[in-house]
């Protein structure tokens, strides 16, 4: 298998933690792996992203435009940003709840309703929504695992539902493992009714 | 032997831990931080390691273990190795004994850095090899070669990784536990390690003719490579390699050469990958290093073969490449088709910029906050320095007037002074800053009787590149528990006239502290004290009441925290983000602003 993974958001919104749980598990199944994600000071509340390239194909950390098989994208408009990097027939994974840049100006309107739309016209998508996701878990904290059990129930991930949850318990503190494993529960129940 | 999966900068850990490295020492920088934390998770019999207080000290301290025959490893990013030239521009001179790798990370674009300097001139600069990765696993074996090439030539080598290759994962196979080298110790010889003039003439020479010696011992080097025939050929260095190679992979005929040891210039290998080529183009970053070799090479073997590159338009000057530039660059040079494929976005709505911002519940803002009011009304000059405060530039805060480099902010607020005494000269400092270049400046400013508030952000971490420990925590990188140094002692053994040490999130007392000093003469120090948020987790959250709430928007306008939005004309908190800082409740003018649980 070759597939190349594009995961994005806002800093401080936990994408790196699910990139690194799906590179594990790409890792656990046999695959070459190779990942690259945003830090320093551009993580401080600035879009972010991590690529996550499954397979023997890749030579380069970086996803090049157009090559990415899944988006999983944890803001609305950070999906708009980074849909380039989508292949044509590539699939996006998106959350419908905005993140109001903190400045004030053009953008105080800015719902995530159009970006959902445009995503929709584009390309295959699954919209989620993290508050109701993460609501039964008291915080949207939980995004970045209900997020891969979506990607992992709509059959977009690659990996076994198994293997994920190896790494889930793995990766993740012990006090937080029982709401994750439920969080991609969760998720992984939005995916399958895709 | 076991497969990890581990950063590009764990790569070069784990390389020089098989190398059976004795000493590490660095100062954290971006994108080169997690080497020297990674060595840190291996404690093991033989090897030590620290977080150095500046990049300078830990050259110095890695110097005298590759006098003593011990393998030394010095790691920082690109700006690091500015404040380390001293000791390496001479020891470069005098050479070692041990290997000795200098780990210098250069950050194209800059992605988290002031400059775009380039290493690799660096190490030309200072008539030292230099190892150039293109990918995590190549540095995991590179810094093992690099070990005993410095311990072949009794010379400094430095290692360039690049962002990309620092923060890419891969899998490397790596042993199960380490051994530290065994080494003779120190042997006294004053010829030999004390630098004089008459020794730097006699090793200059010496250097010079075994950089010949070493260009041709890299022509061998296996990590010098060439792939394809054609008569015209792409030369890259680094990560660029890696996407060349990635576009190339349906071409193997294009004629792709990779220099892995851009100096001293692999000539030997270079004239035979070059046999037959008319016409090259040289994919790097940073600066046109290769292409500027290259057209050296050609000058002096009277060869015909143009050079594109940087210097001719065909590669972006400045900014890092990709695996886009790679298609864009190549194609064009190469005659291979250049499509787009993917999705179309022209019509997709214009994104919010994002600029970075301070934390929500960052004591930073508070301090910002606090210093802007007292001077509300007067002029004054703010001069930042390098860390998470160099934030405080953004609207609405707008509270840093100057950044330069680590520890000027201290320095520059005593310039401003002595070229306008009227306006108010206030620096702003991090706490590992003030420790890293800070307090020279500090008694610079009182002995030059300079009138100046220095404040210290003291968030008790080095923040923004990981929260690594420094010498005000009270413990080192191995978590050993060591005496505090005292901020405050060290600004009154200076001469600091006064000292006032609060709490930011004391509006009232942060404010008052910043007027009393500006009341008095001579330098003058506050300490803003308080935790990084994502050190020291809150529960607490604040919460704006709707029915109370006006719309005024001051929160909002005043203070720019991104847990705070508008919605419905009203101010709302994102519960997820808030920390309870309480900074918003103290500004609201109405009072709709309240704790919860």
């Amino acid at each position: 298998m070759n597939k190349d993974i594009m995961i994005c958001g806002v800093g401080g919104q936990g994408t790196v933690l699910a990139s690194r749980i799906i590179a594990a598990s790409a890792m656990d199944e046999g695959y070459t792996v190779h990942s690259a994600e945003t830090i320093g000071m551009a993580q401080r509340g600035g879009p972010v992203t991590s690529h996550v390239r499954i397979g023997a194909d890749a030579f380069s950390p970086l996803i090049p435009l157009g090559g990415a098989d899944l988006l999983i994208a944890f803001e609305p408009s950070e999906a708009v940003r980074n849909l380039k990097y989508l292949k044509k027939d590539g699939f996006v994974i998106v959350n419908s709840v905005p993140m109001k840049p903190t400045s004030l100006g053009s953008s105080e309107d800015y719902d995530g309703k159009a970006e959902i739309a445009f995503v929709r016209s584009r390309c295959g998508c699954l919209v989620v929504d993290s508050e109701k996701l993460c609501a039964p878990f008291g915080s949207s904290k939980f995004f970045n695992v209900a997020v891969l059990g979506a990607a992992s129930g709509s059959g977009k991930l690659g990996l076994n539902k198994e293997t994920v949850c190896e790494e889930i318990v793995k990766i993740v503190p012990e006090r937080f493992r029982e709401k994750n494993l439920a969080a991609f529960e969760a998720g992984y129940k939005t995916g399958e009714e895709r | 032997m076991s497969k990890k999966y581990v950063m590009g900068n764990g790569a070069i850990a784990l390389g020089a831990l098989s190398a059976g490295v004795n000493l590490v020492a660095g100062y954290p920088g971006t994108p080169s931080s997690e080497i020297i934390e990674t060595v840190a998770k291996y404690p093991h019999e033989g090897t030590y390691v620290e977080w150095s207080v500046n990049e300078k000290a830990a050259m110095e301290v890695a110097s005298a273990a590759a006098y003593c025959g011990a393998r030394a490893m010095v790691t920082m990013k690109q700006v690091g190795l500015n404040v380390a030239s001293d000791p390496l521009m001479s020891l470069a001179y005098v050479g070692v004994k041990g290997g000795m790798v200098v780990v210098s990370a250069d950050d194209p674009g800059p992605i988290s850095s002031q400059t775009e300097q380039d290493t690799r001139r660096f190490a030309e600069f200072a008539r030292i090899p230099v190892f150039d990765p293109s990918s995590p696993e190549e540095s995991f074996e590179m810094v093992q070669d690099a070990f005993e090439y410095s311990e072949k030539y009794r010379t400094p080598v430095i290692l360039r990784p690049t962002t990309r290759v620092d923060h890419a994962y891969a899998s490397v196979d790596t042993p199960d536990s380490f051994k530290a080298r065994e080494y003779e110790g120190f042997v006294k010889d004053s010829k030999k390690w004390v630098i004089f003039p008459r020794l730097s003439y006699m090793n200059h020479a010496m250097i010079e003719k075994r950089n010949i010696e070493i260009g041709e011992d890299f022509s061998s080097y296996r990590f010098n490579t060439v792939s394809g025939s054609s008569e015209k050929a792409i030369v890259a260095s680094g990560v660029s390699y890696a996407y060349a190679a990635e576009f190339l992979k349906d071409h193997p005929e294009i004629r792709l050469i990779k220099v892995g040891t851009p100096y001293p210039l692999p000539e030997s290998f270079l004239l035979k990958a070059l046999e037959g080529v008319s016409e090259v183009l040289c994919f790097e970053e940073l600066s046109p290093y290769i292409e500027e070799s290259l057209l050296k090479l050609i000058g002096k073997h009277q060869l015909k073969i143009k050079v594109r590159g940087k210097l001719t338009g065909d590669v972006p000057p400045s900014g890092e490449n990709d695996a886009d530039s790679a298609r864009r660059v190549i194609s064009r040079f190469s005659g291979l088709e250049n499509s787009e494929s993917g999705i179309d976005c022209s019509e997709a709505p214009q994104p919010p910029a994002r600029p970075p911002v301070l934390c929500a519940g960052c004591p930073h803002r508070a301090s910002f906050y606090a210093v802007k009011r007292a001077m509300k009304g007067k002029k004054a000059f703010f001069c930042g320095d390098i860390g998470c405060y160099t934030l405080g530039n953004a609207m609405p805060l707008d509270m840093v007037d100057t950044c330069l480099c680590m520890g000027a902010g201290i320095t520059m607020a005593q310039g401003f002074n002595h070229m306008d005494s009227e306006a108010t000269a206030i620096s702003f400092t991090g706490d590992s800053t003030f420790f890293a270049s800070g307090i020279t400046g500090v008694v610079n400013a009182v002995y030059n009787a300079a009138d100046m508030i220095v404040c210290v952000l003291d968030n008790s971490t080095t923040a923004m590149t990981g929260h690594q420990p420094h010498p005000g925590t009270g413990r080192n990188l191995m978590a050993t528990p060591v005496e505090k140094i005292s901020i405050e002692k060290i600004l009154l053994a200076a001469g600091v006239k006064k000292v006032i040490t609060v709490d930011p999130l004391d509006l009232d007392a942060s404010i008052a502290a910043v007027k009393e000093c500006a009341e008095l003469s001579g330098v003058k120090a506050v300490i803003f004290k308080s935790p990084c948020v994502a050190v020291v987790k809150s529960n607490k959250k604040m919460r704006v009441d709707s029915e109370k709430c006006v719309g005024c928007l001051r929160c909002i306008k005043e203070i720019g925290c991104p847990a705070l939005s508008v919605s419905g004309g009203k101010a709302v908190i994102d519960e997820n983000l808030c920390t309870g800082c309480g900074l918003c409740s103290k500004l609201c003018a109405v009072g709709a602003i309240g704790g919860v649980q």
